[in-house]
């Protein structure tokens, strides 16, 4: 009887574990039930999937497309269709790993879990909108002609254009950039903070850097760090990071690191990563002491930094310079903008089309009245302040008195950001461009800091960069 | 009769068997598949460029001679083993002398639990967390710079980020920090099994408290301590989230601070099977070496 009871148990055990190895065998295949692909071209897909990193375009389309009703932060509807946003945030590479896994196999995938539009930064956008991935379709596919796109600025473009020709993207936003100056250090320093007079002592590097030495006599870091400037100078190179194959340092970019340098040595800048605390320390009036900042928030000035400018576009300008913090020098209006020494740009989102996608109608009317429709986008101008990818909504707002922005002190930038954005040329761009960026800032902080030579950053550089593309030749 | 009964036997060992397969059937599909294909893998070009896919090409011992180029695998190796010892080193001292005061009756310590629960309490700390408090705690303009500038002891920042022994000292610190309340419980628990009466005869022999430690207490702490040691070692050659989220990454200055698992997370960007492949392997064949030699070392009085 014992006997008979051990066995039973025993028998029992092991019919449970191989039972569960069955059901982990069977789970992936039960799941590919949906109605063949075929079938459902004619008619379009009930689950609208898009792929984002941040609830910016959510809140964009929440706000603005006709007829989204919101259910939740990342359900809502169109229609009889769902919207389904999926957020993946792209710290560590995330986002870009999750298209990487989900995108090629697109077209297998069941019909409610297509992935229908997803997202993309400058940054890596050609990874995505390269001929040979064909990840992201062509907008002339989706019956989005080139003319439907004319009023929006070129280099926009040319960021998600193949080698081919194709546009195979879109975005509303317009991220040209320039120089946002602190107006209490232009006006001790310079004697004005005039824009127009601003910009003539930043009108090129060689002015830039004599207001450099101007602004350490008088207490002022003319940028919180050297990474500050790299954006305006690698818009400008003349050739692309990579060419057959072999990474090149371009001549602006060596322009870069020995301004910088003398800057660094000069204690002119600083060396602080982005976005640090240390680098947003002149978001605020330096050399504020402990009781004045009371209440304010924990990043406040204490320790005395002062900085003079800072390179970006106007979404620096509205979101990320603390105007919610009534200590901070924006929420002051103490901010002026000027065109800086190079045109250059900084971000911006683009919308892109699944290749696979069944929901060709619906997707081709989010990206044609997301990026085109001119009373959408001067809406977005208002309520989000984007600067928006179209030349007449920007001339229109630019010539608009009430559009001053408060945290410029009343200027209105939108003229300069125009005139800059018409400036921009993005042709010189490659795939591997976010990696070689990263890797060169980061190797070069090195350099800065003393801790190594050039030399040895560079191959500091060149070791990193063939880490991360191992395809790639760097001597 | 003598037949029957070894069949009984062997019956009934049987269930020893089946009672091993759930831990096989794990080990298995967790351990020994992915081991060996990590292996194999390691002797392939197998990696991600953008979006298209370069191999997998065989490719014999590429993937190990490149590793060994440049001499750079040998500096992340010293690199981990110098935050190694610069952690273990106080902490094996520190859990030691805790350890003997706590399991010392005749010292009659009180709020012993409490204690016991506060040194280990950074260990529940995630690793990541840590870092990054530490990170914001040594900023240039953060709270450590501010008070020691506030008290007039510096007048400039100190960059502790920026050179290469703060960063490294920081990073041996933490680990000192998170691990030295889980080593002292250890040794406690090895020096509570050593028999009282061990004790009380050297006692009455007149044997001071420095010599009962060293010639009682140590020698018979010894397989706890070749433990504690050996799993030191292993979780220290994979030393990996405290110095990752310190540098952001980078292993700065000059990857001064970059270890061997840090090493492997860089071909996880290109998702490079076979060149993180090889790395694993290696990592494999050092853990075991070192491992060995601990083992040898220390062991070997005790067969005498």
């Amino acid at each position: 009887m014992r006997k008979q009871m051990k066995s039973l148990l025993g028998l029992s055990l092991t019919a449970a574990m191989a039972l569960g190895l069955v059901a982990c065998g069977s789970g992936s295949s039960s799941k590919s039930n949906g109605t063949s692909n075929s079938a459902k071209n004619s008619k379009e897909g009930n689950v609208l999937n898009i792929e984002v990193w941040n609830d910016e375009f959510i809140n964009r389309v929440t706000d603005h497309y006709p007829g989204y009703k919101k259910i939740n932060a990342t359900k809502g509807k169109i229609g009889d269709v769902t919207v389904n946003w999926i957020v993946t945030p792209s710290q560590d590479n995330a986002y870009q790993n999750n298209l990487d896994k989900v995108l090629p196999k697109n077209a297998d995938a069941s019909a409610d879990k297509k992935v229908d539009i997803f997202l993309v930064e400058a940054d890596y956008a050609l990874k995505y909108t390269d001929a040979d991935a064909n990840v992201a379709m062509k907008l002339s596919d989706l019956g989005i002609k080139k003319s439907d796109l004319a009023d929006q600025y070129k280099y926009t473009k040319d960021v998600v254009t193949d080698a081919n020709g194709d546009i195979r993207g879109a975005s509303w936003q317009a991220c040209s950039a320039g120089l946002i100056y602190n107006r209490d250090a232009a006006k001790e320093v310079l004697g004005t903070d005039d824009p127009a007079k601003v910009q003539e002592s930043v009108k090129d590097w060689a002015s830039y850097n004599d207001t450099a030495a101007k602004m350490k006599a008088a207490g002022y870091k003319i940028t919180s760090s050297d990474i500050d400037t790299y954006r305006v100078y690698s818009n400008n190179v003349s050739a692309p990071w990579v060419k057959n194959g072999k990474v090149t340092i371009d001549p602006n970019i060596k322009a870069w690191v020995d301004d910088s340098k003398k800057l660094v040595d000069a204690g002119e800048t600083g060396t602080a990563d982005l976005w640090s605390d240390d680098w947003a320390k002149g978001f605020y009036p330096g050399g504020a002491s402990f009781v004045n900042n009371k209440g304010a928030d924990n990043q406040a000035n204490l320790t005395g930094e002062k900085v003079f400018g800072y390179f970006g576009p106007a979404w620096l300008i509205n979101f990320s310079m603390h105007a919610d913090d009534p200590a901070s020098l924006a929420a002051q209006g103490k901010w002026g903008f000027v065109n800086g020494p190079q045109g250059f740009y900084w971000g911006g989102t683009w919308i892109c089309a699944a290749n696979g996608t069944d929901n060709k109608k619906l997707v081709k009317d989010v990206i044609l009245k997301m990026t085109t429709d001119k009373d959408i986008l001067t809406a977005i101008a208002k309520k989000d302040s984007d600067c928006v990818n179209s030349k007449t909504v920007l001339k229109t707002l630019a010539s608009d008195k009430s559009f001053g922005n408060k945290i410029l002190g009343g200027q209105n930038p939108y003229q300069m950001l125009a005139d800059g954005a018409e400036k921009i040329d993005m042709s010189k761009i490659s795939i591997y461009d976010q990696g070689c960026n990263e890797e060169f800032q980061k190797a070069m902080k090195n350099y800065f800091e003393g801790n190594a030579t050039y030399d040895d950053a560079i191959k500091l550089f060149n070791k990193a960069v063939v880490e991360k593309y191992p395809d790639l030749k760097a001597e | 009769m003598k037949t029957g009964k070894t069949n009984v036997v062997s019956k009934y060992n049987r269930w020893g068997y089946i009672f091993l397969i759930p831990f096989f059937v794990v080990f298995l599909i967790f351990q020994l598949i992915p081991l060996v294909n990590t292996i194999y893998n390691s002797f392939f070009e197998n990696y991600m460029s953008g979006l298209r896919r370069v191999g997998p090409n065989f490719v014999g011992f590429q993937n190990y001679s490149a590793l060994f180029k440049g001499g750079d695998l040998l500096q992340y190796f010293g690199n981990t083993m110098i935050m190694w010892i610069m952690g273990f080193v106080p902490q094996i001292l520190l859990a030691l002398l805790l350890g003997a005061w706590f399991a010392n009756p005749s010292l009659r310590l009180k709020g012993q639990r409490f204690f016991k629960t506060v040194i280990y309490l950074p260990n529940l700390i995630m690793a990541s967390a840590f870092a990054m408090l530490f990170f914001t705690l040594f900023a240039d303009g953060g709270p450590i710079n501010n008070m020691l500038i506030q008290a007039g002891m510096i007048a400039q920042p100190i960059k502790f980020m920026s050179n290469v022994w703060t960063v490294r000292s920081l990073v041996a610190f933490m680990n000192f920090l998170i691990w030295f309340g889980n080593t002292t419980i250890l040794l406690l628990a090895g020096m509570l099994g050593i028999p009282a009466d061990l004790y009380e005869a050297a006692e009455v022999d007149g044997a001071s408290p420095t010599t009962i430690f060293f010639k009682i207490t140590l020698p018979l702490l010894k397989p706890i301590f070749i433990y504690v040691i050996i799993t030191s070692l292993i979780g220290g050659l994979q030393m990996f989230d405290v110095p990752q989220i310190l540098t952001n990454g980078s292993g700065d200055p000059m990857r001064s601070s970059m270890t061997l698992i840090m090493y492997l997370n860089k071909h996880l960007y290109s998702k490079n099977y076979g060149m993180a492949g090889a790395l694993s392997v290696l990592l494999l064949i050092i853990t075991g070496i070192l491992s060995l030699i601990v083992f040898k070392f220390t062991a070997k009085k005790e067969a005498k």
